[in-house]
């Protein structure tokens, strides 16, 4: 092709790069609902989950190796040596005691594999428990509770509950989001196979672990550690966001929640009958307890009682009438609240976005 | 070897704790080295090898004589460590419940008296038998089993002394 | 020794009626005799019996959670209830099932196999007995505790291991922890007094010419097995006393609030936790080393190597306990140490299969009940090593750990490893500890229901772990890919119990009926089999000497005795 032919060929290639640049630039202003609600493990999503799968990988493959070559053998030992009938039992085949060159060949290769094994995961403990945190990197506390997850955002001053949301991170624009894990009460663990593996929640210490997710959507996992009757129902919602969105939920969680006068009734309730000493809702005055989840952005989240029903308004009366009945065991008594003062309280939490 | 194993454990768990306890009294300030106990129980270690020659030679008042100052020295000993724990309680104010160091101290200290004990039934069990007629040379052998039994928790006693009062002291 | 004109079957069980003359009479008379016995065949008997009425118990516990779990936020069970079913479930299971099953087979087997007339210490052998009994009723006296008989009672409910701080006052104020603790503070007086007993009779009263390279694989095995009982069964004796300072007299050993570390009661427990499943699962490679080279009609390949890689398995054992806490949050040295160390047990642990395996080789296998079972327990043994090896790598563990992949594991070494040996264990002696054979069309009925059933129940629940489930969970919401397999789980579960059921009727009904055994109905070549099937209370009429491993052998074969390839 000549020269001129050429540099229309490059400026038809560059506008419609440029064009399709466009038109792939993340346009999404809003969350990523798809749930991940089935956990493969072997379907990392997460930079340290990506790292185990290849270690993983790797081990099973060894296993399923060995177990072919093993059960080969024991299979065929039943089909080639088993008695063939009465006539077999005219004398009894050689009294063989062992071969010490048969037992140093089969000591060796396992040596060899421990030894290949060993270096492999030393090499993936190491990749996963010292990676480097980048400046960029977000930050979380998650404590744990007897059964749900207080989290913070220290670099933002955001406090919130049960739902974690997290950046996504990419190739070129990195960003792990560090997680410091305590607890209040007892050990508990934290796990989201798609994200990483699991790291408990131990009293009186500070584990960390880290995520880098690279796909968006909401990843559910659970509490791994028995921690009580409701360890069950412990879930966990991971909400991975574009930075956008994720900059957008910041900002909403950083508002204090609006005093509408239309809900003060409920507001008034939710003080008067002792909601306030467990539960913290910003701007309210008396709502300053630390012992049950903060409320201040409660009806943002997709679920109620840290996972074990949907945030409607059908489940939440239910949840207010007697949680005990949603998740009996759970640290929330009866509060014995009469019918219209539920339906007063439910609006106000409604307006707590 | 199973006994050892139990001790290990109280002793893990001393030495662990050495130094975490959130609130007073500490080691350093309360404990004194127990030099009198410690004469008391190595002591009888070396009078109850005295009792076990003598009846070894048939000497049965010799065997008497020095298995009894066995048990009154093991008695001392009990003696001694009660009086350390009285004045702990009572004076400084340290139990079981108080901290780390209550809890292991006492744990530790206390599962080593209480073997103390045991060797103390069993010596005047021997005692008794042997006042009333009942133990000759022929049994040496059995009457070494219970003195390998005071070795070992002579030996314990070693060990506690190290670990809870000589490294324990520093905190 | 008896006197010459009394009859030689002088037992005192209902399963050897005794002859004319020697009625045992009334139950009455029986009861007083197993009470007062010991004699360490009856006590065998006692601990086997004890192991089964818990393995029943146990079983239904396991039934209850899998109904359970069949369905996605199923209602069968409250919370507190299923945390009671699997923490009594486990602790049934391993301490009152398995354990008794241990001293069973060790009690009945070793002093016949060494050619001795009774244990070292035949009351303190009656003692551990009763304490390991007694610990057991102990433990579910704990379900009409408490509230009394509505609901559950105070069973225990923090799972077997009873993690701090879980078990501390604050978050357990019921008594169903004491339970736990003073039941097993109970049992374990009477399992290491039980251990010293072997020991001591392994070391001291063996018969004649038998060296200890001379003895059968299933007492050297035992002898291992007891020697990591009274090391590391202490362990947890001395946390469960902490744990009962704690909650009775305020002790502060695992309380966060005073400053000290729920980390420290993990590791005090899995230091005795994982040995504990080596005591477990050596006695299961015992039988299994007795019962393949017999079916193969080949001596067991590599006797030497077999006692070397048993004794360091037993000294790696007490290495590796932290493999159990790679996800607490250890630094990766101590976490890569572990994991090492995981690594290197398996190496002796493979080669005991491949020795097997090279028994097998060249031989003319019997596939009679007990070695279905042997090959059943290959099998099933590789997978779960394999299985182990994946959970060793502690990457991965940070997957997998607290999932059910451990519980297939686990599951896969106890029930597919040990539970089988022990079954080819019982098709292989019961002859000689009854006299009559065990019947083979319901022992075939027996191991394929079984087989089927294990299969179903525990496959799936490797690919529940890789899925994301965690364990102890008493439901779970729809959704999360895990209905099936569960569901998959149950079934197969309800066919393992069937099958066990047959091997209880099988048990019961050869006893009353079944072919008579006579002293040798396999063709074996250790000391029991020259015996009477039963043996006389006094075991042998002239203690036997031997010169060899397999001293029936030599006498059988004079052409070739195993004395002139020594």
């Amino acid at each position: 092709m000549r020269g001129s032919g050429r540099g229309w060929l490059l400026l038809g290639f560059t506008v419609a790069a440029f064009v399709g640049f466009l038109s792939s630039a993340p346009v999404a202003q809003a969350q990523d609902s798809t749930i991940r609600a089935i956990q493969n493990i072997f379907d990392p999503l997460s930079a340290p989950a990506e790292t185990i799968y290849y270690v993983s990988v790797l081990v099973l493959a060894v296993c399923a190796g060995i177990f072919l070559v093993v059960g080969g053998l024991l299979v065929y030992a039943i089909i080639r040596y088993r008695r063939r009938g009465p006539e077999d039992d005219h004398d009894e085949p050689p009294q063989v005691y062992g071969s010490a060159a048969i037992e140093l060949a089969w000591t060796v290769p396992p040596i060899l594999i421990v030894v290949m094994l060993v270096l492999v995961t030393a090499r993936t403990i190491g990749e996963i428990e010292h990676h480097k945190m980048p400046d960029a990197a977000e930050e979380i506390r998650v404590i744990g509770h007897r059964y749900w997850w207080e989290v913070r955002y220290p670099k933002h001053d955001v406090v919130t509950a049960n739902e974690i949301h997290v950046p996504l991170s990419s190739r070129t624009n990195r960003v792990p989001t560090e997680m410091v894990l305590e607890s209040a009460d007892v050990i508990h663990g934290f796990w989201v196979p798609q994200l990483n593996g699991k790291t408990m929640l131990v009293p009186n210490y500070r584990n960390t672990m880290w995520v880098e997710p690279y796909a968006t959507g909401i990843y559910l996992g659970n509490c791994t550690v028995l921690c009580g009757q409701q360890h069950a129902n412990m879930l966990i919602r991971v909400v991975v966001d574009t930075p956008e969105v994720y900059q957008k939920w910041l900002e909403s969680q950083k508002q204090a929640p609006v005093s509408d006068p239309q809900v003060a009734e409920g507001q008034q309730q939710f003080i008067s009958n002792s909601c306030g000493t467990c539960h913290h809702i910003e701007n309210a005055r008396g709502a300053t307890g630390v012992f049950g989840p903060d409320l201040s952005h409660f009806s943002g989240r997709a679920t109620l009682g840290s996972g074990v029903a949907p945030n409607d308004d059908q489940h939440l009366r239910s949840w207010l009438m007697n949680p005990q009945d949603l998740k009996p065991g759970c640290l929330m008594p009866n509060m014995q609240l009469s019918s219209k003062q539920v339906d007063s309280i439910l609006a106000y939490l409604r307006t707590l976005k | 070897m199973t006994e050892s194993a139990l001790f290990t454990i109280f002793v893990v768990a001393y030495l662990f704790y050495l130094g975490k306890s959130l609130n007073p009294p500490y080691p350093r300030e309360v404990l004194e080295f127990p030099w009198l106990g410690s004469f008391f129980l190595f002591g009888s270690s070396a009078t109850v090898v005295v009792a076990e020659q003598r009846l070894k030679k048939g000497d049965l008042g010799g065997f008497h004589l020095w298995w009894l100052i066995t048990a009154l020295m093991g008695l001392g000993f009990l003696i001694y460590t009660g009086a350390e724990w009285y004045h702990l309680i009572y004076h400084d104010g340290l139990t079981l419940s108080t901290n780390l160091f209550g809890s292991t101290f006492y744990s530790l200290v206390g599962l080593h008296a209480s073997h103390v004990v045991v060797g103390l039934i069993l010596l005047t069990l021997i005692l008794v038998a042997s006042l009333t007629g009942n133990i000759q040379h022929r049994h040496h052998e059995h009457i070494q089993m219970i003195s390998w039994y005071w070795h070992f928790v002579d030996g314990i006693w070693a060990v506690v002394v190290t670990v809870v009062y000589i490294i324990g002291m520093q905190s | 020794m008896a006197n010459s004109t009394t009859p030689l079957r002088e037992i005192g069980t209902e399963l050897a009626p005794a002859p004319p003359g020697h009625e045992h009479g009334t139950l009455t008379a029986w009861i007083q005799d197993l009470i007062f016995t010991v004699d360490h065949k009856k006590l065998g008997f006692m601990y086997l019996g004890m192991g089964w009425l818990f393995f029943i118990a146990g079983g239904i516990l396991a039934s209850l959670i899998r109904l359970q779990l069949a369905v996605p936020n199923n209602h069968l069970m409250d919370p507190e209830s299923f945390n009671g079913a699997f923490t009594m479930h486990g602790t049934t299971m391993i301490f009152f099932f398995a354990m008794a099953m241990v001293f069973g087979l060790a009690n009945f087997v070793v002093p016949l196999q060494i050619g001795a007339r009774d244990m070292a210490f035949p009351r303190l052998n009656a003692f551990s007995f009763w304490a390991t009994f007694f610990g057991g009723c102990f433990l579910f006296l704990s379900y009409i505790a408490g509230p009394g008989l509505y609901g559950t009672g105070a069973a225990p409910d923090a799972s077997w291991f009873a993690l701090a701080p879980l078990t501390s006052r604050a978050f357990s104020p019921g008594n169903n922890i004491d339970y736990w603790s003073l039941g097993l503070l109970i049992s374990g007086v009477g399992s290491i007094t039980g251990g010293v007993n072997v020991m001591v009779t392994i070391f001291c009263y063996r018969c004649k010419g038998m060296t200890l390279y001379r003895m059968p694989l299933f007492t050297w095995l035992v002898l291992v097995t007891m020697f990591l009982v009274v090391m590391f069964m202490p362990p947890l004796s001395a946390a469960q006393i902490m744990l009962v300072l704690e909650r009775f007299f305020g002790a502060k050993f695992f309380e966060a609030q005073a400053g000290g570390s729920p980390v420290l009661w993990q590791h005090f427990f899995w230091i005795f936790g994982h040995p504990e499943v080596y005591i477990l699962v050596m006695p299961a490679f015992g039988v299994v080393s007795e019962v393949i080279p017999v079916f193969s009609r080949k001596p067991i390949f590599g006797y030497p190597m077999m006692v070397a890689a048993t004794v360091m398995i037993g000294f790696i054992s007490a290495g590796v306990w932290a493999h159990h806490m790679f996800t607490i949050g250890m630094d990766s040295f101590s976490v890569t140490f572990f994991a090492f160390a995981t690594f290197v047990i398996a190496i002796p642990t493979g080669i005991k299969i491949f020795n097997w395996l090279g028994t097998m080789y060249g031989g003319k296998l019997r596939m009679e009940v007990p070695m279905l079972f042997c090959i059943a327990f290959l099998f099933q043994f590789l997978i779960a090593g394999l299985t182990g090896i994946m959970l060793g790598c502690a990457p991965f563990d940070w997957q997998l750990n607290d999932s059910y992949f451990v519980i297939a594991h686990f599951h896969y070494v106890i029930v597919g490893g040990i539970v089988f040996a022990v079954f080819a264990g019982f098709y292989y002696w019961f002859p000689k500890a009854t006299g009559r054979m065990l019947n083979t069309r319901l022992g075939l009925w027996h191991f394929w229901v079984f087989t089927i059933g294990f299969h179903l129940t525990f496959d799936p629940q490797h690919f529940l772990g890789f899925l994301g489930m965690p364990r102890r969970i008493y439901t779970y919401q729809e959704g999360r890919g895990w209905e099936f397999l569960n569901m998959l789980s149950t079934i197969g579960a309800i066919i393992q119990g069937i099958g066990a059921l047959i091997f209880i009727i099988n048990m019961f009904w050869s006893a009353w009926k079944g072919k008579i055994a006579g002293d040798d109905p396999w063709d074996a070549w250790t000391l029991e089999w020259t015996t009477s099937s039963p043996p006389p209370e006094y075991n042998f009429e002239e203690i036997p000497e031997v010169r060899s491993r397999r001293p029936l052998w030599d006498l059988k074969h004079p052409e070739d005795p195993d004395w002139k390839f020594e």
